[in-house]
């Protein structure tokens, strides 16, 4: 049942990020901005082999240096292996690291880790660190990694804590498979078939601040982590697993992050730091360059999606079958999880009229970086072989593209067996796809049209969903008090990264308290202080911690209205009943007496038992997905193959967005990073598996002149789960642009791509290919 | 190597490394708003202004500015917040860690053109590189600016004086205002 937000003050508007002031003016608020002046530089040695083993490892000249602290090879660090995903415990990812192993998996593995005063006298270190390897036969092919002779991980020390289907003698990180229904036998009986496989890169998030962390000892004898990081509770667990000390010896906080997109949900940079303070007691920092944050971090999953579809002549799709191969790299970090999203997020897209699906996949090791968690989350990459293959099908059965999929899209109100068999309460993704058509005038223009100056318009579509949460899993907090001059503090363990969700969840509670949002201050992420949070992702924080800081305010609200009543001294249960809370007062109608809340607060901060605090945990049973159309409209120019976009429209189903502005921004940022995947973002490696595309030069990201005439609306459904009816939006946005421009493009190349990216090259030669037959 | 240069007005006399770059030069002097998110000249967070021109910091050598006269967001605060309100109103700050040098470019194209077209906007400005926005939110932000900087000027045409300088909060309020028509846009 959809609910009105109209009458809503703070929540669905418009309103600047509270710390946006600071960041528009240049505050020093980042980590580089706030570490001590006087911390070690700390910087470590990578391999440049793919795969060898260190026979030997000399640093007594780098020792020599003048100003160089510590030196630390594998012998110098704890033996016991951990994962750096940051997940909620047991983890999936498998234990299958170590701060620095005698075995390199790839180039740019740590080796060594030095630690001094200067970044010269580090430079100089680690030159003069002598390293004798045994260099072995890598697996650099992730096709070929399953049951290869050669393995990643031969040791016995590695463990997996999940029933997630690894065996590290198999290069398998995961193996799983799941089904509804019978898919051969419906596959059988349909009256065409359609099969392809399509192939992603393990794209770089690229946010425009690298990873880094400092760490300094506090008083008690801890370890202070500061960090670049979406996860401040599990960067802790993390580093008390990798170096072997209880948790209770480390806080780990945030500054302002200069953005994550899933890569700071993985530990990169903190265990060295950690290790190196840990050791020398003194202050220390690790500040990633560039170079190192594009080989030697957390991308996206590499993934071959195989996609069988079976429909009916008239456009009824009846079965999905998908196989799914993903390359987690050296090590296993999110790669068990990630994967299952590119089936789940993918096939329940088509659930109207399905009768079966299947879907498999097997998660390998291979030689190359380690992937991690990057926007999309595997969904990208399922909804980019999935809605490719639809509009493929749509071409072999002669119908329009948005036909087809208005035929067989997932309505509200239906069940998800391919969504854990989850139920779809709130959806328009009709009502986004009927507008998407509006925006872009779809019925009352041809899809491609030839220009007549060598340059040639084209049309295409796809459409997009993602979660909420992980349900059952993710646990978000929210502890708001009362200070003594009626102004709230709101203490949550989330971390915004420049999405805006210290304002967004300031709004919610705004909305409850009847104050202005800005006398909430947001105290966010620090694991001594902060309630419990899983962390910000998985499209969570806005759902799950959101409704947190409703439910916390409510009870604020309650608690205020108790405390009034003693201090009115109303005593009677209906007039109990009766006070009412208005904001800046409690008001009591049946007399007319009043008291304010500044006098609330100041009484409760003087008498005893009168604390005015409330602390909410929420975990959602379900994880109520979003859902995107997005229509691009390009111009391919047939002498050069270059695409440029002309339009983008984008509608979407968030629920309700808390903040207009910042939802809008999301989606168009999400559309952009999804242009730069489909089109620019190539991901290469040398024979030898040394990545090629190393810097911002040889990486391109789109540019200003990429990336113009985004146009986003919004159709919102409501979700009850939600704080007032808010799902998310973080992720979905990226995972049209992939599809919708391969649509696109194959207007006028007359052939679908079923590798990423997109360039130039790729569509002359196709359309040479065309022009041929 | 002695270097002598005036940093947002002040003077600065010191003897640096020759491989100094400026970009760390002027971190080391507190003007912590100039980032670095690339070291290969593509992204345009460490830009400042050398001698009325926008320039990159991490690809100028200190001894190189000596003479110099440099400008950082730190010497800029009340254009910063003038513009910067308008990014804000948009919800385009985001992160924030491109924004300084983002906006140092920014205020060098309004100080260099009247009145900029977007492809001018586009071209001038297509060094500074976002992952957060898909640089809508902050031509929509631009335009608005712009679009008000031209109604300023021509009330004073009108009035034929110069209006009175404003405080932070004006600016902030009137780039609220200014949020309609940027929607618009």
């Amino acid at each position: 049942m959809m609910k009105s937000t109209d009458d809503l003050k703070y929540v669905n508007k418009k309103l600047p990020k509270l710390d946006s002031m600071a960041l528009v003016t240049g505050k020093p608020v980042y980590l580089d901005d706030v570490a001590p002046k006087d911390c070690l530089i700390v910087k470590v040695l990578r391999s440049p082999h793919a795969s060898a083993v260190i026979e030997s490892i000399s640093t007594d000249k780098a020792k020599l240096v003048p100003g160089i602290e510590a030196v630390y090879t594998w012998e110098d660090v704890p033996q016991q292996r951990f994962t750096m995903a940051g997940q909620t415990w047991p983890e999936p990812s498998p234990y299958d690291r170590l701060i620095l192993d005698r075995r390199v998996r790839y180039v740019g593995d740590p080796v060594a880790i030095v630690a001094g005063e200067t970044e010269k006298a580090v430079d100089k270190a680690l030159k003069l660190i002598k390293v004798s390897y045994k260099v072995e036969e890598p697996v650099l092919d992730f096709r070929r990694a399953k049951d290869n002779p050669i393995l990643v991980h031969p040791e016995d020390s590695w463990k997996s804590l999940c029933p997630v289907g690894a065996d590290n003698k198999r290069n398998l990180c995961a193996c799983d498979e799941c089904s509804d229904g019978d898919v051969d036998a419906v596959m059988a009986d349909c009256d065409v078939v359609v099969e392809g496989t399509y192939h992603t890169k393990a794209n770089q998030q690229a946010m425009m601040e690298t990873f880094r962390t400092y760490c300094t000892m506090d008083a008690y004898g801890r370890l202070n982590v500061v960090s670049s990081t979406q996860i401040v509770f599990h960067v802790r667990r993390i580093i008390s697993n990798a170096l072997g000390i209880p948790k209770s010896k480390i806080r780990v906080t945030k500054p302002r992050i200069g953005g994550g997109f899933g890569a700071k949900q993985s530990v990169v940079a903190e265990v060295f730091p950690a290790f190196v303070t840990w050791k020398t007691g003194k202050p220390s920092k690790m500040i990633f360059s560039r170079r190192e944050a594009q080989i030697a971090s957390s991308p996206r999953h590499e993934m071959e999606v195989t996609v069988k579809i079976g429909a009916s002549k008239d456009g009824t799709i009846r079965a999905i079958d998908m196989y799914t191969l993903s390359n987690t790299g050296a090590y296993g970090e999110h790669g068990p999880t990630t994967v299952g999203l590119s089936g789940h997020k993918s096939i329940p897209l088509y659930g109207r009229n399905a009768e079966a699906f299947r879907f498999r996949y097997d998660v390998v090791y291979t030689n190359v970086m380690s992937a991690g968690a990057y926007r999309g989350y595997g969904a990208t990459q399922g909804v980019f072989a999935l809605e490719s293959l639809v509009s493929e099908l749509a071409d072999k059965l002669g119908m329009d593209p948005t036909v087809i999929r208005e035929k067989n899209m997932l309505m509200e109100g239906s069940h998800m067996p391919a969504y854990y068999n989850e139920p779809n309460d709130s959806c328009a993704l009709d009502r986004c796809m009927a507008r998407a058509k509006e925006m872009i005038g779809w019925d009352s223009r041809e899809r491609v049209k030839d220009m007549g100056n060598g340059k040639v318009r084209s049309l295409g579509v796809a459409m997009a969903m993602q979660g909420s949460c992980i349900s059952n899993v993710d646990v978000g907090s929210a502890t708001i008090k009362l200070n003594d001059d009626g102004l709230f503090t709101l203490m949550i363990g989330s971390a915004d990264m420049g999405t805006g969700c210290d304002t967004i969840l300031a709004q919610i509670a705004a909305e409850v308290l009847q104050c202005p949002y800005d006398h909430i201050m947001v105290l966010a992420a620090d694991t001594d202080a902060s309630p419990y949070d899983a962390g910000s992702y998985a499209s969570s924080t806005t759902f799950v911690t959101g409704k947190a800081v409703e439910q916390a305010a409510e009870q604020v609200v309650d608690n205020i209205l108790e405390n009034a009543a003693v201090w009115l001294g109303v005593t009677d249960g209906a007039e109990r009943e009766g006070l009412r809370y208005e904001g800046n007062r409690v008001y009591d109608p049946v007399n007319g007496k009043e008291i304010t809340l500044a006098e609330i607060a100041a009484k409760s901060m003087a008498m005893p038992h009168h604390t005015i605090e409330a602390t909410v945990s929420n975990c959602s049973p379900t994880s109520p997905p979003p859902f995107m159309t997005g229509i691009v409209e390009i111009e391919v120019d047939k002498e050069t193959g270059s695409v440029e976009i002309l339009n983008y429209v984008a509608v979407v189903d968030c629920g309700t967005p808390i903040n207009r502005n910042l939802a809008r921004v999301q989606v168009e940022g999400g559309i952009g990073q999804g242009i730069g995947m489909a089109l620019y973002e190539d991901v290469q490696y040398s024979t030898g598996g040394r990545l090629y595309n190393n810097s911002l030069m040889q990486y391109k990201i789109p540019t200003r002149q990429d990336i113009h005439d985004i146009h986003v609306e919004f159709e919102s459904s409501y979700e009850d789960r939600g704080p007032f009816g808010a799902k998310s939006i973080g992720e979905i946005v990226i995972n049209t642009p992939s599809p919708a421009l391969n649509n696109a493009i194959a207007g006028v190349t007359g052939c679908y791509f079923h590798e990423l990216p997109i360039t130039p090259e790729k569509i002359l030669m196709a359309i040479r290919e065309k022009e041929k037959q | 190597m002695l270097v002598q240069l005036t940093l947002n007005g002040k003077v600065i006399k010191e003897d640096v490394d020759t491989d100094l770059t400026l970009y760390t030069f002027l971190r080391n002097h507190g003007c912590y708003s100039i980032k670095c998110g690339c070291e290969t000249t593509n992204c345009g967070l460490c830009t400042v202004i050398m001698n009325g021109k926008p320039v990159l910091s991490c690809a100028v050598l200190t001894v190189r500015a000596d003479g110099a006269r440099i400008e950082t967001l730190e010497g800029l605060q009340e254009e910063a917040a003038e513009f910067g309100a308008f990014i804000a109103n948009q919800g385009a700050d985001q992160c924030g860690f491109c924004n300084p040098g983002f906006i140092m470019n920014a205020l060098a194209m309004f100080r260099e053109y009247e009145d900029p077209t977007e492809e001018q906007i586009r071209e001038y400005l297509a060094g500074n590189l976002c992952r957060c926005t898909g640089y809508e939110g902050q031509t929509r932000a631009m335009k608005a600016f712009l679009a008000q900087r031209r109604e300023k000027r021509m009330a004073r045409e009108e009035e034929g004086g110069a209006g009175k300088s404003k405080t932070a909060e004006e600016y902030a309020a009137a780039g609220k205002s200014a949020e309609k028509e940027a929607d618009q846009l």
